[in-house]
């Protein structure tokens, strides 16, 4: 039986936003699920090790909001992926708070299903003990126990598989840890008997909201259908439209490949998907294959507290300190060494960065520089944060003095937007754990609400 | 001289996981996509002049013919947001690409 699966994306991105309208263009269809991702590591590792969101409380719950109190009356299940970001304990905490403050308002009520996507050092040192890590590639330092010690927040990306049995226990609201991003729009597909291949290419699309389309954003709401063979895509706004080319090129996005890609327990070949319009604005893929691995790996993430920050912003004008900038810099930097000879060079590090000359690029710039003005930002990253604020005061201090050779401005050599200069950031994270579990069990585990 | 910034209708960075940084380009017309392909300017040894990094760090360099586009990824020498990272989103690598010249192909 050829039943069409339709799954609304209304943003790529849990308190982004999207225009209302696309989102009820899209309930005009007979939909099988509303579904959202709501994390990524793009942003650096500091909401993982930190336990905090990249979104605001406020715009999650605007966003929640519409999916809730318009799919829940009309039975459309409602998944988010990767709650509050990093989809950490604490991360699918908060995201349960802002869905019962939702429910309580509006007098609604839900069976609340929650997969929690945590591990625990113990499991990851059984793992490891047992050879179940692998590294992804040469640049990823391997896990070590120190490693897994000193990481204390470890999630790993879920698969569909947990999701659909959420949706078979009758979940009305599906809040996931940590997945891997078309997870939860493939569980939709392959909950309903859908080809994985198709539900998984179709969920990569839809994860980014409407950035397949033309003009592309991830603020904006998309649909996806699924059938036996084939699924289409379009766009739910009449000022966008999604053409074979956009959708085809889509699938480039955040990948490694362009065509094979890699997900928990199979990896998906899109060399020999074919897209056509079938309608004006509606492009079906087909080709679509689901290769399922031999062994079940999942990706491990862990973030963990590295140093403390300060850093200083300021401008240079004079023509002269621009002149020999890097100099100055170093001077400062070995002064600032020097007067705290007591304390372990290790246990530190001062950096430069000059933006309008190399900022973005550092040492691999190939322009040369010609400009009038330097935003210079430094940083000392310390042990602790005392260390950092004191040894960052002395580097400031230092440049906005130093006589150096030929200097005619003898009065000081930085422009402070602010006052004070110096800005406390707090602890720096690093992704310590980056690499792939082999799964034995569901690893997963569901709790309704 | 024509360079791939002109050429190109999309040419991007971003991150693909916090350890690699991936490079976009693509096409609005099989015409410029072909002529690109066709130049054999997009090679390892161009990338690694250009981005100054070996060879073993380009973990891809794929031409995708029906999204008339071609994609490099590379290892991240600092891990995204880790200390000394100058680029969080590694969403502004793309830079030195667009200034790598074009030669003329047979069809000038």
């Amino acid at each position: 039986m050829n039943t069409d699966i339709r799954i609304l994306s209304p943003c790529g991105m849990l308190g982004y936003g999207f225009p209302e309208q696309s989102f009820m263009n899209g309930l005009a269809f007979e939909l099988h699920g509303i579904v959202v991702d709501a994390g990524s590591t793009d942003g650096g590792p500091h909401k993982l090790g930190a336990g905090v969101s990249i979104v605001s409380k406020r715009a999650v719950k605007k966003d929640l909001d519409i999916m809730i109190t318009q799919g829940l009356p009309r039975k459309i299940p409602i998944i988010i992926g990767s709650a509050g970001g990093s989809g950490a304990r604490t991360h699918v905490n908060w995201t349960l708070d802002i869905i019962d403050e939702i429910l309580d308002e509006r007098g609604l009520q839900a069976k609340v299903s929650v997969i929690w996507a945590d591990f625990t050092q113990e499991e990851i040192h059984l793992a490891s003990e047992e050879g179940r890590i692998k590294g992804l590639s040469p640049n990823i330092p391997p896990l070590t126990r120190e490693r897994i010690d000193s990481t204390n927040s470890i999630v790993a990306q879920m698969g569909h598989e947990p999701i659909v049995e959420a949706l078979k226990q009758g979940g009305d609201i599906i809040v996931c840890g940590r997945a891997y991003d078309p997870s939860p729009f493939a569980a939709i597909g392959i909950y309903h008997g859908k080809d994985p291949g198709l539900s998984y290419h179709l969920g990569k699309i839809l994860e980014c909201g409407a950035l397949c389309a033309e003009p592309g954003t991830t603020k904006d709401s998309i649909l996806g259908t699924i059938s036996d063979d084939s699924f289409t895509v379009q766009s739910l706004n009449p000022n966008r439209t999604c053409s074979p080319t956009s959708v085809a090129a889509h699938t480039f996005y955040e990948k490694e490949h362009p065509y094979i890609l890699h997900g928990p327990g199979f990896t998906l070949d899109l060399e020999n998907c074919r897209f056509e319009e079938v309608e004006k604005g509606v492009v079906r893929v087909t080709g679509s294959r689901f290769l399922p691995a031999e062994k079940y790996f999942i990706k491990l993430e862990g973030a963990r507290r590295v140093a403390y920050r300060t850093f200083v912003v300021a401008g240079i004008r004079d023509p002269i300190l621009i002149g020999k900038l890097e100099e100055v810099e170093e001077y400062v930097r070995n002064q600032a060494r020097e007067y705290y000879r007591e304390i372990p060079e290790s246990d530190y590090r001062i950096q430069f960065y000059n933006y309008g000359k190399n900022g973005v690029l550092g040492s691999k710039e190939p322009e040369s520089f010609d400009g009038h003005e330097i935003g210079v930002m430094f940083e000392v990253v310390a042990k602790t944060q005392e260390l950092a604020n004191s040894i960052c005061a002395t580097v400031r201090s230092t440049f906005l003095h130093y006589g150096y050779q030929g200097r005619k401005s003898t009065a000081g050599n930085l422009a402070f937007p602010f006052a004070p200069s110096d800005i406390e950031f707090g602890p720096v994270y690093e992704f310590s754990v980056y690499h792939l579990m082999e799964m034995k069990n569901n690893a997963f585990r569901i709790e309704h609400r | 001289m024509t360079q791939l910034g002109d050429l190109a209708k999309v040419l991007r960075s971003k991150n693909s996981g916090p350890f690699e940084i991936t490079l976009d380009v693509l096409f609005d017309s099989k015409e410029q996509y072909d002529r690109v392909k066709q130049s054999g300017i997009i090679s390892k040894r161009t990338i690694c002049e250009l981005y100054q990094i070996r060879e073993e760090q380009i973990h891809h360099l794929v031409f995708f013919d029906q999204a008339l586009g071609f994609k490099i990824t590379m290892s991240r020498d600092i891990s995204s947001g880790s200390v000394g990272d100058r680029d969080v989103y590694g969403a502004q690598q793309h830079a030195p690409l667009m200034k790598l010249s074009i030669e003329h192909g047979e069809e000038g």
